[in-house]
């Protein structure tokens, strides 16, 4: 009788933070859904009750179920025949549970079916289902798509495809091919328009997570002869028409419940989703950011997991008379590691309720004129949102590679072996870095809000908020962090004119800009739940060495030896 | 085609997760020690009444439990799975009553709910693991019932196939309409909670349990799908004299506190003079006879 929400009151803590007052009252449109849904909260204190009884629903399916199945998912796999894919017993287990607890389309309006959830509560849902099994996220979270469909497609098609994801039907997002993998502009799935102005989809699509969904986003070449972005658009593809088999599925290192399929389109009929020519430059960006806060939950919950088996392991494992979590070596393993994992989930929800506040204000204004003041919130909040969203996404995947790696060193030798869960944990996380973007094209999406200055005015603000007393030390750390961060900015800014220099640093840098945050992010935590002082007194020793050593390279290094790093 | 079905649940300490408090000095439940819960195989029972919902829109769920007022919660766990409504049978004179006062309690609701098609329960409850209640309201009502079923496959021409599990295999029977099922723990488990059936329900309260607070009161008479229904032995009519401890031809002796301390599994060779030992020893020391 496991429960992820119950057990993790790091959860709780995120949830009550005090921007979701404002978060849920715009959501909500000051509850006026009340009056006509009889599951609609009447104010704020009746909608933080309801999101904190759906977690814990979450947390027991996870528990009880999602945990439970995730070895037998692992060693089953997903398979393919007949040109379709299938998923292990398991998942479609895991699968029904969700169903029938209505825990698809939780983000949706409640006019399609959904829940309206804001993003905040619906990560915390997706970092818990991710501890229970990563591969299960993947199919589970593909609702994301939705979020893309309610954004740009027209009021017809999301009446006839909404509602069908909240009742649970799955989702895909059709972009890589062969020769598009981080470079989507190259796409070449041809979507042509017949005589009558309906379009059909031709080609071949690969690494496609859940290809085999019952509906689907495609990336497509709508303007014949075009080879750039400006070329595609975004179609939706309904399984029900047919015309996309699956030729295979990938043989995978980890997440192995989740199908990976190669698609084959033949004359497969699709719609148009918004405007030709938009597909990849707005649609397929909004739907990445989105993603990219999935996979940022995905690491936190895999983070997760990787702690809790090593610290289990390490409170039962015996040597030399005693635990081994009683050696310093292993206790600072796993007080880094819980570190890591702290500081990565505190950046994950400050980046969710960025992008929930930016969100409902981009939705709000579809219905009425956003008053000055709120146009400005909205600018503030995007800009934020599009600046941590990257910064949330590569870090954190990071981390739980690093923690991944930890837990199985704890485990020592049985480690290695089959027997215990890291070997799982291990091989799942390594796909975090780098779907959705690896984390060389994370940094790519950063390092702009580097030398714009967003990280740095954003530090600035954490550190006008006052702490107790007994932070004032810590917080003189993390303002001398900052102070290196703004120095190492400033000087690599200064060599830019040197070619590949700037771009050369930009890993430090985001790295610094990034560790640097999350110190702050839990200095903050503190001042709610002082409960996460260790972990911020852990992290921040560990920061503060590692924003030293960038600060160290950048200073010491010559753009002259560059070359000595070009290949031959 | 749609049903009306009655699902028994009851309440239970949670007896899967004893402490060392769990027991009081002499030797009876300590309930405050122990979290209340919905009857395991009362679940699974549920569940096969929100499989024929599924499969007959329009069937009609209804929780019936006997208990204390609190045992209304046992009627929002219903609601947030998918069920239409529940009765909390509750009043002193059923406080202390055996399987036989019990059944007849719930036997005499059944019959002021009047319609139903199927009663349902789990097979037995963990607090009393007798698996009487379900045949004994049967019999009180004269109807035909099924022991041990794991799942109700179909119900057409006015009967359910009711697949049952019984030892050493299935066996699956046919059994008209109105009857009783008991369904066993190795049936399908039950759907979790829906989320917004949660959200829906979850002030939905017994009047007893919001007495005093005129608000929640008010909310819930203008919100009659919220008013979990609380009945008592005047409403349906039940003869006092077999209700409660008065109906209650169970009399406890004595209770006796055991402390298992054979820790390993011993063999026994299988020859006469072992096995007469063994019962020599079982009998001395109280195991049997």
């Amino acid at each position: 009788m496991a429960n992820f929400y119950t057990d993790n009151p790091a959860l709780k803590h995120h949830l009550t933070h005090p921007l979701m007052e404002k978060i849920v009252e715009l959501k909500e449109r000051n509850y006026a859904d009340a009056a006509t849904y009889d599951y609609a909260p009447a104010d704020f204190e009746d909608a933080m009750d309801s999101y904190d009884k759906v977690l814990e629903v979450v947390g027991g399916i996870c528990g009880d179920i999602v945990a439970e199945n995730a070895e037998d998912v692992d060693h089953e796999g997903a398979s393919c025949s007949d040109g379709r894919a299938h998923y292990a017993s398991a998942t479609k287990v895991n699968l029904d549970a969700t169903r029938k607890a209505g825990l698809m389309g939780m983000a949706m309006p409640r006019r399609f079916g959904g829940l309206n959830f804001p993003v905040t509560p619906y990560i915390m849902a997706a970092d818990m289902v991710s501890r229970a099994d990563a591969g299960f996220e993947n199919l589970w979270g593909l609702q994301d798509c939705a979020e893309t469909l309610y954004e740009f497609a027209d009021e017809d098609q999301k009446n006839r495809y909404l509602p069908r994801v909240c009742e649970g039907e799955t989702m895909s997002m059709d972009l890589t091919e062969p020769d598009a993998g981080s470079d989507l502009q190259s796409v070449m799935l041809k979507a042509t328009q017949k005589e009558d102005g309906s379009w059909v989809l031709n080609g071949v699509k690969r690494f496609i997570t859940n290809g085999d969904a019952d509906i689907h986003l495609v990336l497509a070449r709508s303007e014949a002869g075009t080879k750039d972005g400006r070329g595609l658009s975004m179609f939706v593809y309904d399984k029900r028409n047919g015309g996309v088999n699956v030729r295979r599925i990938e043989n995978k290192m980890g997440i192995k419940g989740s199908p990976t399929c190669e698609l084959v389109y033949k004359d497969a009929p699709c719609e148009l989703v918004g405007s030709r020519k938009l597909g990849l430059i707005k649609y397929v960006m909004a739907l990445m950011n989105g993603a990219r806060l999935g996979i940022a939950a995905q690491s936190v919950g895999i983070s997760e997991q990787a702690y809790r088996e090593a610290l289990g392991y390490a409170k039962e494992r015996q040597q030399f008379g005693k635990a081994i979590i009683s050696f310093p070596a292993v206790y600072e393993i796993l007080a880094v590691m819980k570190g890591k994992l702290d500081a990565s989930r505190s950046l994950l929800y400050e980046c969710a309720r960025f992008v929930d506040m930016y969100k409902i204000y981009e939705d709000i204004s579809k219905e009425r004129k956003l008053t000055p003041e709120e146009r400005k919130e909205m600018k503030y909040y995007s800009k934020l949102a599009d600046a941590f969203t990257p910064l949330a996404k590569g870090l954190s995947s990071e981390f739980c590679n690093q923690n991944a790696y930890d837990c199985i060193q704890i485990h020592g030798g049985s480690g290695f072996m089959k027997d215990y869960a890291c070997e799982r944990i291990y091989r799942d996380a390594r796909i975090t870095s780098i779907y959705e973007g690896t984390t060389q094209l994370q940094v790519v999406a950063a390092i702009r809000h580097v030398f714009t200055g967003t990280y740095l005015s954003r530090m600035e603000e954490y550190k006008a908020q006052a702490v107790a007393a007994e932070y004032e030390e810590i917080k003189n750390i993390l303002s001398a962090m900052t102070e290196a961060y703004a120095k190492a900015v400033e000087k690599v800014e200064a060599g830019k004119e040197t070619e590949g220099y700037a771009d050369f640093m930009a890993r430090r840098l985001v790295e610094m800009a990034g560790f640097t945050i999350m110190g702050w992010l839990m200095l903050g935590d503190c001042q709610r739940t002082p409960d996460f002082k260790n972990s911020l007194t852990v992290f921040v020793n560990w920061a503060q060495a590692e924003v030293a050593r960038h600060a160290d390279f950048i200073e010491k290094f010559c753009p002259c030896e560059l070359a000595a790093y070009k290949p031959e | 085609m749609s049903f009306n079905i009655i699902v028994l649940a009851k309440q239970v300490p949670d007896t899967r997760n004893v402490g060392k408090d769990a027991m009081k000095e002499d030797g009876t439940i300590n309930r405050a020690a122990l979290p209340a819960i919905f009857n395991p195989e009362d679940l699974n029972a549920l569940e096969q009444a929100l499989q024929i919902k599924d499969r007959f829109p329009g069937t009609k769920v209804t929780l019936l439990t006997m208990g204390p007022p609190r045992a209304a919660e046992i009627v929002r766990e219903g609601l947030y799975r998918g069920a239409d409504g529940g009765i909390v049978l509750s009043d002193r004179a059923f406080a202390g009553a055996d399987t036989l006062a019990t059944s007849y309690a719930l036997a005499t609701a059944a019959k002021k709910i009047g319609d139903f098609d199927i009663i349902i329960g789990g097979r037995q409850a963990i607090d009393g693991d007798t698996a009487q209640v379900g045949p004994q309201i049967a019999e009180k009502l004269g109807l035909p019932q099924v022991t041990y079923a794991e799942e109700i496959t179909d119900i057409k021409d006015g009967k359910a196939i009711v697949t049952r599990r019984i030892e050493c295999g299935v066996e699956t029977v046919s059994c008209p309409l109105p009857l009783v099922v008991t369904v066993n723990g190795s049936a399908a488990p039950c759907r979790p909670r829906n989320a917004k059936a949660l959200m829906k329900y979850k002030r939905a309260a017994s009047l007893t349990e919001v007495a005093g607070d005129q608000a929640k009161i008010d909310y819930i008479e203008a919100r009659p799908y919220l008013k979990v229904q609380e009945w008592n032995a005047a409403y349906v009519d039940a003869d006092l004299q077999q209700c409660g401890l008065a109906g209650s031809p169970t009399k406890v002796k004595g209770i006796e506190n055991v402390v298992f301390t054979a820790k390993d599994a011993r063999n026994v060779p299988a020859t006469d003079e072992e096995l007469e030992g063994l019962i020599k020893e079982l009998i001395a020391n109280h195991t049997i006879g």
